[in-house]
């Protein structure tokens, strides 16, 4: 981890399946502290998928999660995310979830 | 598998959406247009089912025909799609069948309350065993947007090119007249409401009926230039007023009007086979075995 990801990290990151989004901005429009933005890149539908444009303003709530209506994002919290990686590095290279 | 973008620090864990675990993975992306709030409705649903401590093995879902019958398509559950207007009695049909199972039926409004109307009064009388979630769009998504009973007098459909002159029902009003114990309506602006509002019904009694209001982008707001379906859903946010217990018949819609969401209804009243448990042993005496409890 660099210096200069430590200083924009927020408490959680969101986690985005560029493929099943069509773009209906559920998530951009309601993210409770606008962390959310559109790509200026397009998936292979031709939609532009959201990225996490403000990182230091996320706090992985989940709410994009809940919203997204085609389940192609979901936010986590960086202690969550801590906690999956120890379990998983504890299990080798088997599938969490499959 | 797909690309998954974040942050360069977690590109070698292996996370998926946790909601995956309760849907057919390979049948995602689903047909539901962009904007069309049925995804959202079904993503709250899985969340209650993950959070509702139910063993998903005795959780059984049936969907009618339409845009939101395919819902049964997508959860890895046992899941049955039937014919247009039959989720009820196929459902009914299910629960007596196995009562220990916990049946949703899960369906449009079309398909609940304009051909399969007269199921949904009938179940709601016999308080039968079943969680009813109805997604409200306001008109036949999957027939090219017709006039249906739930649209509010107003907007123009393709039946009713001028715009619809016929009264609407009222959904919660109507399950509540009918006798239903559970009522309530949420709008897919109310996320976490909407998925604690399915828990709580999943773990009751008897017939419980939720109205879920949902954007419809392709049909009703294009007809009407409402714009996307994410407009549709700040003027949820704009328009929706919570009043809970508030008067099922204050519950009315009106074209882009107030919308009274909440939880209308919690009661207790005892379910079919209660009642027929308890009238056969009382007609019968020990020569009955009571079923399914």
């Amino acid at each position: 981890m660099t210096d200069e990801s430590t200083e924009k990290r927020g408490k959680g990151t969101v986690f985005v399946k560029e493929a099943l989004c069509k773009g209906c901005s559920y998530c951009i429009d309601f993210c409770p502290t606008g962390a959310i933005c559109f790509s200026k890149e397009f998936n292979h539908k031709g939609y532009h998928f959201p990225i996490l444009a403000n990182a230091e303003k996320c706090n992985g709530c989940d709410l994009c999660g809940l919203y997204c209506p085609d389940f192609a994002i979901f936010g986590v919290r960086y202690k969550d995310l801590e906690e999956m990686r120890m379990k998983q590095s504890g299990q080798g290279l088997t599938q969490a979830t499959s | 598998m797909t690309t998954m973008t974040t942050c360069g620090e977690y590109k070698d864990l292996d996370i998926q959406n946790p909601v995956f675990k309760v849907l057919r993975r390979e049948r995602i992306p689903h047909i539901w247009c962009p904007g069309c709030g049925i995804g959202t409705s079904l993503n709250c649903f899985a969340r209650a089912l993950a959070g509702c401590g139910l063993n998903l093995d005795k959780v059984a879902v049936v969907s009618g025909i339409g845009c939101t019958g395919r819902v049964a398509g997508y959860l890895n559950l046992d899941s049955f799609h039937t014919t247009h207007g039959r989720a009820i009695p196929f459902a009914t049909g299910l629960k007596l069948g196995n009562p220990e199972l916990n049946v949703v039926v899960y369906s449009g409004d079309g398909d609940l309350f304009a051909i399969g109307g007269n199921h949904f009064f009938h179940a709601a009388r016999r308080n039968m065993d079943l969680l009813v979630v109805c997604v409200n769009n306001y008109t036949y998504g999957m027939t090219g947007g017709q006039v249906a009973p739930t649209t509010p007098l107003g907007p123009t459909q393709t039946t009713m090119p001028y715009g619809n002159f016929e009264p609407s029902f009222n959904l919660p009003f109507v399950a509540d007249a009918c006798g239903a114990t559970y009522v309530a309506r949420w709008t897919i602006y109310h996320v976490r409401q909407l998925a604690k509002a399915m828990e709580e019904g999943l773990l009751k009694k008897g017939l419980r009926f939720i109205e879920v209001l949902c954007p419809c982008p392709t049909l009703y707001s294009r007809r009407n230039k409402l714009g996307d379906g994410v407009d549709q859903v700040k003027y949820y946010k704009e328009k929706s007023v919570i009043k809970h217990g508030a008067d099922t018949k204050e519950a009315q819609l009106t074209f882009q009007g107030e919308i009274i969401v909440g939880k209308f209804v919690d009661r207790e009243r005892p379910t079919w086979l209660e009642s027929m448990n308890k009238h056969l042993c009382a007609a019968l005496g020990d020569s009955y075995a009571p079923y399914g409890s």
